[in-house]
């Protein structure tokens, strides 16, 4: 690992103040991927200040009833909490289908949205990869990308984000509140939080440099009976999804009202099929309507050479998810 | 009656371990020590044309960088027990580090940064810099098939019989080709070493499975006596082959150490172990059976093909146990290697077997279906009463009671014979059963035992415990004939200055180390019987040193112990406080007369998801027969740990390489996929014991790697069942049952 400067941030604007003026520094709160990243020189921070101390973790009823959680939350604590278990079952599912208890009781909310993928590629610093030195090309285009994403990649990067949670939080329509420097602050919606890679794959997300995560506020929300997290991956558990899906349906008796798919480990961000939303609107549930919701969110993949199974997956899996929500299945 | 062998002992070295008294390798603490960090390279072949240290050497704390440039010239390797060619007098040519400009495969160490601390010689390793001249590479297994060949060393592959005719008359046929991917080991611990030179004595901490072939390979390398190498190997966390050879780094760190005068440690990252050590080559099987209609095998045709280094021939004899398995007349059974620039394969846990039994135990299932007999009764059908090979008898062969044992507790009789025909709710059930092989090698071992007049033991020998339980069996064993309580015997091992011992491998240490103190224990026996003796009125007068025991203090007849001596009193008698005997065991010159193996039956039931292509092991029986059992507890985990490694190779491991670099790109444990928890439901193992009096004093055969052995061809026979899927191509993941 390099040398690197180590500052402990004591209010959200001093530790945004420090990052803006830094080209080069990071924050670190939970460290369960950054600090991996710089033993692999992936990351090359040479200054990291430190969020832990913030009182940021706090999770509480908004007005309105939807609930705010803390940036630094742990996910743990996030996925227990009675508010959250309650009212957004979806998002505990999620969670917890994420790497491991010990990851996860160290890992917060904001550092889960921050995480980066884990293209092969991307961390192995003697191969080309354009998120990580931008110019030396994409490896997984033409190389191994059976994990790779089928949708809205660009010929610099076929990476997906492999997070869980942000899956879970878009088809909850959940915003992301920063804070940057100058006590800027603002609200991104999570739909608009990652990014596609197009030409600037080095690129994860839509946040300034020293903009810092301060809290996730999730609406009050009609999907908490009947929503669905499915994770399909190559073993029963500590895996990064093949097709993860996001299910959520809003029921009136047996016909949905509204509904919500997104799918993870696909793409660049978390992709939402709103084609699939609005083809389930107004329909019975059932697995016929839940087929043709599926073969509508599949429709546009762009499968690269070892992922074409992700088509046909992505589709089953729709279906399961949307069964399971339903309790159809 | 044995008061310990055959019973549950929980394993003697558990407290230190789980309270961290136990020190591997890497913990050794030694004064002065500096830290060695490995660079490793960028290209699958060619030489290095340049090599920049400057940045390297002027960061802090680095002591020296050591490149091919700046390297002293090891001296020639000798051979060790798993150096192959393992004929002794031939050179080991395994990979050593810089030793030229020759790159022979992808993140093949280039130079190793000394620096005074880890985190030093870790950064100052990023700062070396390295540029080559690369030269057109060959990593694919596939793509260099048509170039194999049968290996220069071992006797060519003779075809019994007549198979391509028999082949051709047979009235059922069925043919296929199966594939294994790299796999790599992953053992818990990663492999160290700390190098201490004093003048011309090197004294070195290294995780290995053979300390003798560790000091033979060090003392060649540095031109030194064998006497003056200490290796000291305590305990081991895990190895299941990786550690078998001398891998390249306790040469490079004791270099360092060398030339630098002072204690050097290295240790591999978890990256540093996919090309540290070697692997389980990438395995294509062409394999044909012949058969009547009653299901009677007439002919057997299974060709292997794997990869070999550019550098050196390995092969792991992937084919070996088709030849003894079943009763067959015509047989053709070759393994044929093939040069890839990538390090030279070795042995992983169960090498060959595992493999070729993956392919023949498939294609007996495709017999079976062919036939359609049931795939139980066909292994019956074609049982091997004798060795087919030699036509020897088995020494001892329980193989029918385990499909018996083993399909009673099953339930095998309650499986229907059609694929798709069983469910459980949306999920399809499968139930798949395969036949496990494995030898009961043994080779020659020395034990010493000093046995004191307070009555306690001394125990030591040079064999390692990579996991199996050796410090506990051993115990047990010296405590059984010592007729000591196993809390009066202390045995050490993993150390060159303990008596002779072979390496940790091919499941032969309690035959071998335990055979040998088995009879150091009846040689203090017979001293003190002799001893005893020696007084007229001794009242083991008449008797002979066979018809004698010690227990609990007394040196008693077996027969009468009502005539006995105190040991404490015939030792005060001649002035002795401690007898000391070494003995060497060697395989008998009976068992040459016999055939010696271990079998065993595999049981799988999977689920799997139809949609989803999830295949979940919900159940596995498994039973083995592999002689007595010494300590049922560490045999049964032992197995269990064999059915948790057939599922990982069945399911999920696969060491990934992208061509077009020759590069290894999952060199990590979140992309190298080992099973996890979540992935191993009910297993249940079952011995069934053998009475062998011809293996080896003991009765004992290898456990350790027979396991696994049927365990990935009985997961994907019951894929089949399950899905009516045939997938001949490991690991079975979600998109192959699409």
């Amino acid at each position: 690992m390099r040398p690197f400067k180590y500052t402990r941030a004591s209010t959200v604007d001093s530790a945004a103040r420090v990052v803006t003026a830094n080209p080069s520094a990071k924050f670190l709160a939970g460290g369960t991927n950054i600090l991996d990243l710089m033993k692999e020189d992936v990351e090359r921070p040479n200054e990291l200040v430190d969020l832990t101390r913030l009182k940021l973790a706090e999770i509480k009823a908004a007005p309105g009833g939807g609930v705010t959680i803390g940036a630094l939350s742990k996910n743990t604590d996030t996925a227990n909490h009675p508010l959250i278990r309650q009212n957004y079952p979806l998002l505990t599912q999620a969670i917890v289908a994420g790497a491991s208890g010990q990851l996860r009781n160290m890992a917060t909310n904001g550092g889960n949205l921050m995480q980066r993928t884990r293209c092969q590629y991307f961390y192995d610093t003697a191969l080309p990869c354009n998120k990580r030195e931008l110019g030396t090309g994409c490896g997984a285009l033409e190389g191994l990308n059976r994990n790779h994403a089928i949708f809205g990649w660009s010929e610099k990067c076929v990476a997906t984000y492999p997070g869980d949670m942000a899956n879970a939080l878009y088809a909850l329509e959940a915003v992301v509140r920063v804070r940057g420097a100058q006590e800027r602050e603002r609200t991104i919606p999570i739909g608009d939080f990652h990014r596609l890679p197009g030409d600037t794959p080095e690129k994860d997300n839509n946040l300034q440099h020293g903009e810092l995560i301060t809290a996730i506020e999730l609406p009050k929300s009609p999907f908490a009976k009947n929503s669905y997290y499915l994770k399909v991956r190559d073993r029963a558990s500590y895996a990064f999804a093949l097709v993860a899906v996001a299910a959520a349906l809003d029921l009136n008796g047996g016909t949905i009202r509204q509904a919500r798919v997104v799918l993870g480990g696909v793409a660049h961000k978390p992709w939402r099929s709103l084609e699939a939303e609005s083809a389930l609107s107004g329909k019975p549930a059932s697995e016929q309507t839940f087929k043709q919701a599926a073969e509508l969110a599949l429709r546009d993949a762009k499968p690269l050479a070892h992922n074409a199974y992700k088509v046909e997956l992505g589709k089953r899996a729709i279906v399961r998810a949307l069964m399971r929500a339903s309790r159809l299945a | 009656m044995a008061r310990y062998i055959g019973k549950e002992m929980s394993r003697v070295d558990g407290v230190a371990k789980v309270t961290g008294r136990a020190k591997y390798a890497a913990e050794f603490r030694v004064p002065n020590l500096a830290y060695g960090f490995i660079v490793l390279g960028s290209v699958a072949k060619g030489t290095i044309k340049a090599i920049d240290t400057r940045e390297a050497e002027s960061s802090q704390g680095v002591v020296r960088v050591f490149t091919h440039l700046n390297s002293p010239k090891l001296g020639p390797k000798a051979s060790t027990e798993y150096a192959p060619p393992r004929n002794a007098r031939e050179q080991d040519k395994s990979f050593r580090a810089l030793q030229s400009d020759r790159i022979y495969f992808n993140a093949q160490p280039v130079a190793l940064v000394v620096a005074e601390t880890y985190e030093q010689a870790r950064y100052a390793a990023r700062l070396v810099k390295v540029s080559y001249n690369a030269e057109k590479h060959s990593t694919d297994t596939e793509a260099v098939r048509a170039q194999a060949r049968v290996p220069s060393q071992g006797p060519p592959p003779k075809p019994r019989g007549n198979p391509e005719e028999a082949m051709k008359s047979a009235p059922v046929r069925v043919e296929a080709e199966y594939r294994i991917p790299i796999e790599h080991h992953n053992p818990m611990e990663p492999h160290a070493a700390v190098a201490v030179w004093e003048g011309d004595r090197l004294t070195i901490f290294d995780k290995t499975q053979e300390v003798y072939g560790v000091r033979r390979h060090l003392a060649s390398s540095f031109n030194v006596p064998e006497e003056n190498v200490q290796v000291i190997s305590p305990y081991v966390g895990g190895a299941f082959g990786s550690s078998l050879r001398p891998n390249y780094y306790p040469s490079l760190t004791a270099m360092a150490a060398r030339e630098l005068k002072r204690p050097i440690k290295v240790v591999y990252t978890r990256t540093q172990m996919f090309t540290g050590h070697g692997h389980r080559p990438y395995t294509i099987q062409k394999i044909a059976l012949g058969a009547e209609a009653s299901g009677k095998l007439t002919a057997m045709i299974h060709e292997a093909v794997h990869n070999t280094s550019t550098f050196e021939e390995f092969s792991d004899n992937t084919t070996g146990f088709t030849r003894q398995v079943y009763a067959c007349p015509n047989l053709y059974a070759p393994t044929k290697i093939t040069d890839t620039d990538l390090n030279t394969p070795t042995w992983m846990r169960a090498p060959g077997a595992v493999s070729g039994m993956f392919a023949l135990e498939c294609a007996m299932d495709e017999l079976a279906y062919s036939l359609k007999i049931d795939p139980l009764e066909l292994r019956l059908i074609n049982y091997a009463e004798v060795d087919p090979e030699s036509g020897k008898p088995f020494s001892s062969k329980a193989l029918r009671e385990c499909y018996r044992l083993g399909a009673e507790k099953f339930g095998w009789k309650n499986r229907k014979f059609e694929p798709r025909s069983m469910r459980d709710g949306r999920l399809l059930v499968g139930w798949g059963t395969a036949t496990g092989v494995w030898g009961a090698f043994q080779s020659p071992a020395s034990a010493k035992i000093t046995f004191r007049g307070e009555g306690t033991a001394h125990v030591t020998s040079a064999t390692s415990d990579i996991g199996p339980g050796t410090y506990t069996v051993v115990t047990m064993i010296a405590a059984e004939y010592l007729g000591l309580t196993p809390d009066r015997v202390q045995f050490e091992l993993g150390d060159t200055k303990f008596p002779r011992a072979p390496a940790q491998g091919g499941s032969q240490t309690t035959a071998s180390v335990g055979s040998a103190v088995h009879g150091a224990a009846l040689a203090v026996t017979s001293r003190l019987f002799a001893l005893a003796n020696q007084d007229a009125n001794s009242p083991l007068k008449g008797a002979a040193a066979s018809d004698v025991e010690m227990l609990d203090g007394r040196l008693r007849l077996k027969n009468d112990p009502s005539r006995f001596v105190q040991i404490a009193e015939v030792m005060r008698r001649n002035n002795l406080t401690e007898i000391a005997e070494t003995f060497e065991s060697k395989p008998s010159e009976e068992r040459r007369k016999y055939a010696t193996l271990a079998h065993g039956a595999q049981f799988i039931e999977v689920k799997v998801d139809p949609d989803l292509g999830q295949v979940r092991v919900t159940r596995a029986i498994e039973v083995s027969a592999c002689g007595k059992i010494i300590n049922p507890k560490a045999s049964h985990s032992q197995e269990i740990g064999g059915v948790v490694w057939g599922i990982g190779m069945a399911l999920t491991e696969a060491t990934e390489i992208d061509h077009r670099y020759g590069r290894i790109m999952n060199p990590n444990l979140q992309h190298y996929h080992v099973p996890v928890n979540a992935d191993v439901h009910e297993v249940e193992t079952l011995f069934v014991e053998e009475d062998d009096q011809i293996v080896n004093p003991l009765g004992v055969k290898g456990m350790g790697e027979l396991g696994m052995v049927g365990i990935p061809a009985a997961i994907a026979n019951a894929v089949f069942h399950a899905t009516g899927r045939r997938i001949r191509e490991l690991p079975i993941t979600p998109d192959k049952l699409l």
